[in-house]
């Protein structure tokens, strides 16, 4: 057993880790890569900073709910009081322009979007939700994945060929265009629709969670039903099946253990996409609905102020680019640490 | 040879089921979706009663539902008279196809781009696997992956059209001008746009042809090429990157389908190229349901046609796949 171990992680791992629980090996590895680690760093500091916004939010206190019009409001900038629409500017010098960032935290940092709202704290409120919306339609969706890929792998047959073609069928639409469809015919609904006992209203957050849980399931599926399916042959599960082991027992504590690897390595990456995801509905205005916004609605309303205040768009966005490396980076190291022989292959 | 056309053949009747299902689907979304008045739906925004009961009468919304289904059908392929209750009654259809040109300028430059950029960064970074090179273009690539593609529209559009317009990108006039009518202004409209569609892209593809060529490297075959004494260059050509085109071809095929069946409508939008996605764009702030149908449907349509090239023509290249 430990001549086996040693085999397999004289390049991985010292001696001294033989025989501890694969789980444990894994985080020693994950915990060897520093990259994968300041990924993991940065995107905890991110969900706590936007978590964190009615702390800044506080300091707004003057200027009322923080994601409310504010178009005749003033704030101080450079030790001045000065109005937050400001007359002319611009190309043109016509109409009004919202203040640009006075980098001064508390008056407007980032500057205002055309509403006057203080940019910096839509850009925390934004992140709230989406990163909400990607974590939780990471979660369901992986879920519900795994069960379906469990049922598939383990009952084999017509079970399997059925469920096998839903999910081409769902791989073929196209991502965003299946989005659009089942978003607009809600949004056509203004007093919401009703599902059973369920109403379900255009403007919640549920909405594009569920959307985007949806459209990403057969990208979690396949791969995990391919892991069922060979786990299913293992030696441990006909054991198990030998001592009497119902169905129920056998998917849940025989082979779940030994796929949920897969699932956990996914997990990260399509938390980055979901969120890529959300941004591009609500950029599409197919996403988070107003009264709320979220990083992808903000760039959508930062695009007629690009030219006088890019800061606006930027701001979001670069929030956007930073969440999305983090999670990719660390999906990666995951990835590394829970299976080291793929990368062993590699060498 | 008949185990290829056997293949064809299957592949063909399992993407018309496919297609079939698919026009299912969108018209279970749009018509059966519960709670949901169809007629409400696809008459526009705050549509008047007289309208609501012509859409109710066109669609056949009384009468049952196959019924429905082929009324809707039929409007979309046969006889093309499909309208817009929020355009004045604009013909939906002929709309999209002259659309269509615009999306597949865009997108077969940024291919180009893309295919191009991805094969140099792929095998620099094989090549130059432990130096500090390999990580560097490793994480751009993964920059790229990571940078919503209208975002980066917007930052292109602040440096070349607002910050440098005065000094180095003058001649940069974003916009779609036919090829037939200046190949010169169709490149100058259309080269940022190519290049914010293919940053996506290229970290992608040279990620998978990084670690494509690292895994052929160990093959056999490599090393007999190298035992018998051809050059590095002569290896990796006609060896190790030949193999790894395989997977790389089957990915371009299905995102080259994807991008030209709906997926290019970010960069479109924030480039404001009237494209197939621009179309749909722009139904979508009217709430114009029957435009977005069809567009749907037809950019369905035209990701599974591509998802089946792609398996038949690997299936012709790559025997082993052939009996799926």
């Amino acid at each position: 057993m430990a001549a086996i171990a040693e085999q397999v992680s004289t390049t991985e791992l010292r001696p001294a880790a033989a025989g501890r629980n694969p789980w444990a090996l894994a985080w020693r590895r994950l915990r060897s890569n520093r990259i994968a680690l300041a990924a993991l760093g940065l995107f905890i500091l991110i969900v706590v900073v936007c978590l964190a916004a009615p702390l800044y939010a506080h300091d707004l206190a003057h200027i009322g709910n923080p994601l409310s019009p504010n178009l005749n409001g003033t704030t101080v900038a450079n030790g001045k009081v000065v109005p937050i629409m400001q007359e002319g500017g611009g190309i043109l010098h016509l109409g009004e322009t919202p203040i640009g960032p006075t980098w001064s935290l508390g008056h407007y940092f980032l500057g205002a979007d055309g509403l006057g709202r203080d940019v910096a704290s839509l850009v925390l409120y934004g992140g709230r939700a989406s990163l909400q919306i990607g974590l939780a339609s990471a979660v369901i969706c992986c879920v519900v994945a795994t069960v379906f890929a469990l049922i598939a792998g383990f009952f084999g047959g017509l079970t399997d060929t059925i469920l096998s073609r839903i999910m081409d069928i769902v791989w073929s639409f196209p991502v965003i265009l299946l989005a659009i469809c089942i978003a607009t015919v809600l949004l056509t609904q203004p007093n919401g629709v009703k599902v059973g006992f369920l109403t379900i209203y255009a403007t919640s957050l549920w909405v594009p969670t569920f959307i985007i849980a949806l459209i990403y399931v057969p990208y979690v599926y396949r791969p995990v039903r391919g892991q069922v399916l060979s786990v299913v042959q293992k030696e441990f599960v006909e054991a198990s099946i030998a001592q009497g082991a119902s169905n129920f027992r056998l998917i849940f504590s025989e082979i779940l253990p030994n796929v949920i690897s897969t699932v956990i390595v996914l997990l990260p990456l399509i938390t980055a996409t979901n969120i890529l995801t959300e941004s591009a509905l609500s950029y599409l205005s197919v996403g988070v609905q107003p009264p709320n916004v979220s990083w992808g609605t903000i760039i959508a309303d930062g695009q007629d102020l690009l030219y006088t205040r890019p800061w606006v768009s930027l701001a979001p966005g670069i929030m956007i680019v930073l969440t999305v490396l983090a999670l990719n980076v660390l999906g990666d190291g995951v990835r590394d640490a829970l299976d080291p022989r793929a990368k062993l292959r590699v060498k | 040879m008949l185990a290829v056309l056997t293949f064809i053949v299957r592949r063909s009747l399992w993407t018309v089921v496919v297609m079939f299902v698919i026009t299912v689907v969108v018209f279970f979304i749009f018509f059966k979706t519960p709670g949901v008045d169809p007629a409400r739906a696809l008459a526009g925004r705050d549509p008047s009663p007289q309208v609501l009961a012509e859409v109710r009468q066109q669609l056949g919304l009384n009468r049952p539902l196959w019924i429905q289904y082929g009324i809707m059908m039929k409007k979309i392929f046969i006889t093309r008279n499909l309208v817009s209750y929020s355009d004045q009654g604009e013909l939906i259809i002929p709309e999209i196809f002259a659309a269509a040109p615009i999306t597949l300028s865009l997108v077969f430059g940024a291919s180009v781009i893309w295919v191009v950029a991805a094969i140099v960064m792929g095998v620099a970074a094989a090549r130059l696997r432990g130096t500090i090179y390999d990580p560097v273009l490793m994480i751009l690539a993964l920059i790229g992956l990571s940078t919503p593609v209208f975002w980066l529209g917007q930052v292109v559009i602040l440096i070349t059209q607002v910050k440098l317009h005065s000094s180095i990108f003058s001649w940069v006039q974003l916009g779609y001008t036919p090829l037939t009518q200046s190949p010169v202004k169709w490149f100058e409209g259309l080269i940022f746009p190519w290049i914010t569609l293919s940053i996506l892209y290229i970290g992608l593809y040279a990620r998978v042809l990084r670690a494509n060529l690292l895994e052929v490297q160990n093959e056999d075959y490599v090393r007999t090429a190298r035992a018998k004494g051809l050059s590095e260059r002569r290896v990796l050509l006609r060896h190790t990157l030949r193999t790894s085109m395989i997977t790389f071809l089957s990915l371009f095929g299905l995102d080259f389908g994807a991008l030209v069946g709906g997926g290019a409508i970010l960069t479109e939008v924030v480039f404001g190229i009237h494209g197939v996605g621009f179309l749909t764009w722009e139904s979508l702030t009217n709430l114009d349901l029957p435009t977005i149908m069809a567009v749907v449907i037809y950019g369905a349509f035209f990701i599974v046609l591509a998802n089946a090239l792609v398996d038949v023509a690997y299936a012709w290249i790559d025997p082993r796949v052939r009996p799926t």
